[in-house]
């Protein structure tokens, strides 16, 4: 890769996630545990797209939310500019699968959300809103309420709420798995040329080989569950990339290879 | 013809069912003399009887329409705006705040099955027949709906927009105003048409056994006075201010409840 000195922004270190619940009734209960990650380690490094690829129910959810805070760690650590993440921080921007935006606001006030609750200005944060309400192509839909906005229009309006909070690294949960398979293509093709125009470091999480091949500098593989890294795959395909080239192919055929079944 | 037939049909059928019902209840009184005026007076003495009262007329309850209108206004938004200033809060922090729920929730579920009316002889005992009691009773009728719809309302939060809002680093309050008081106001809403509809009807049961004016006490007097007139004038009026209520809280609604959300939407 080009990249000449890489710069790690977030590590996660001997990760491992276990779930434990009470189950069984009255006076014989007993601890079921659920283990979800086992002993994960890698770095994200500054201004990378980084795929986090797994089969259906290997915990790339669970991870993401450990690396946004939302979701505590059993073992190891998770380090963000050399300090352990112990909750939520505004400079880890999270999309969700769900998209998640607020119903009862606009377009302008979904995406000034975040810079509202750090007490900018209007003035300041209108400006801003406005600058990512248009790079993701929504200009003109400010006062809309997200009731009238199509599937891949409130995704556009999540991504651009997350940018605008300025984050240092975008989280992905799966934004488009909820989405058709057409808009799915076209909100593909559309996050790429947003992160080519403003580049963040970027983690996305997906089970899905073409996206993740679509649009990653880098790929992790994850195991099924207790979730391990199986492997790691760099990918220099120049963008932007056909789903039908060659190398794309024999990419896709590698990594479906060697990767875990689920049921 | 066809066309403009169809479009205003069912606006057509439900103008003819009205008019059947008057003209039953014109044929059964005037035409037909077979109801005695002592039990049901023509559509024709209501409409007299109506604009007698509404003109000021005083007999035979003691007072005009608009008194009897302005003396159950005061006491039911009295009533309802108490129930809704204690139980849209009370309902808000038992959902918002464990601690409080503990604290504030056995009480509540309590009292909240104790249908208003139980509360006529205790608040007659303790306010006397005044404007306090009826408030008090009118008070309790509001209060359930507004505090078990807040309640609900606030619980309806989605966990994921409280996530989004903490990636964003917004305080616990800030989640409050910002992410589960608005999921609440659809919910919150529906527990104030409620509350007034619930008041309404226990303003005119509280007037019905203690008052000395209002909508309650006229019909109440119509009865014992022999003047059904009296009785159908008061009983239209109750229903349409009712309806005038809740169409004032569907505007105010409308106006507040922003992103088109229905009260029964996740």
């Amino acid at each position: 890769m080009e990249r000449s000195v890489k710069e790690s922004v977030l590590k996660v270190e001997n990760v491992s996630k276990i779930f434990s619940r009470e189950e069984g009734s009255f006076g014989q209960k007993k601890l079921v545990e659920n283990h979800v990650i086992d002993q994960v380690t890698f770095d994200v490094y500054e201004n990378e797209f980084l795929v986090i690829f797994g089969p259906g129910q290997s915990g790339k959810t669970t991870l993401l939310k450990m690396m946004a805070g939302l979701e505590k760690v059993t073992d190891g650590i998770i380090e963000f500019g050399q300090k352990k993440i112990s909750g939520p921080n505004p400079q880890l921007g999270f999309v969700y699968q769900s998209i998640a935006l607020f119903p009862w606001l606009t377009v302008m006030e979904n995406v000034e959300f975040g810079p509202k609750v750090k007490g900018e200005g209007k003035v300041e944060r209108r400006e801003k809103a406005q600058h990512y309400i248009e790079l993701v192509g929504l200009g003109g839909f400010e006062e809309r309420y997200p009731a009238q906005l199509s599937g891949g229009m409130k995704q556009r309006v999540g991504i651009a709420r997350a940018y605008a909070n300025n984050p240092k690294i975008l989280l992905m949960d799966e934004p488009f798995g909820a989405l058709d398979a057409q808009t799915r293509y076209m909100m593909e093709a559309e996050i790429q040329k947003i992160w080519q125009k403003e580049k963040r470091t970027v983690v996305f999480v997906t089970n899905n080989i073409e996206e993740a091949l679509f649009l990653a500098d880098r790929i992790i593989l994850l195991t099924n569950c207790p979730t391990k890294i199986k492997s790691e795959y760099h990918v220099s395909l120049p963008h932007p990339r056909s789903y039908v080239d060659k190398e794309f192919l024999k990419l896709r055929q590698e990594i479906t290879n060697n990767m875990d079944r689920t049921l | 013809m066809k066309i403009l037939f169809k479009k205003n049909k069912y606006r057509l059928i439900s103008l003819l069912s009205l008019l059947v019902v008057i003209f039953i209840w014109i044929f059964v009184t005037d035409i037909s003399h077979a109801v005695s005026p002592l039990i049901l007076p023509s559509p024709i003495k209501v409409i007299q009887t109506f604009v007698y009262k509404l003109q000021g007329g005083t007999i035979p309850d003691g007072a005009s329409l608009l008194n009897h209108i302005a003396s159950s206004l005061k006491v039911a938004l009295g009533g309802f705006l108490a129930g809704v200033i204690i139980g849209v809060p009370l309902g808000i922090g038992m959902a918002w705040n464990q601690k409080f729920e503990r604290i504030a929730k056995p009480l509540f579920d309590l009292i909240r099955p104790i249908p208003a009316l139980a509360w006529i002889p205790l608040m007659i005992l303790w306010l006397g027949i005044g404007y306090a009691s009826k408030v008090g009773i009118v008070f309790f009728a509001s209060v359930i709906s507004a505090t078990v719809n807040s309640y609900t309302g606030i619980r309806r939060t989605s966990e994921v927009h409280l996530w989004v809002a903490q990636t964003f680093g917004a305080t616990r309050n800030q989640m409050l105003f910002k992410i589960a008081i608005p999921t609440a106001m659809p919910l919150i809403f529906t527990g104030l048409r409620l509350a007034l509809g619930s008041s309404w009807v226990a303003l005119v049961a509280a007037e019905l056994v203690a008052a000395t004016s209002g909508l309650g006490y006229m019909i109440q007097m119509g009865r014992m006075l022999g003047r059904p007139d009296i009785i159908i004038v008061g009983m239209l009026t109750i229903g349409v201010i009712g309806l005038l209520m809740s169409k004032v809280l569907e505007f105010l609604q409308k106006k507040f409840v922003k992103g088109g959300r229905l009260e029964d939407e996740k």
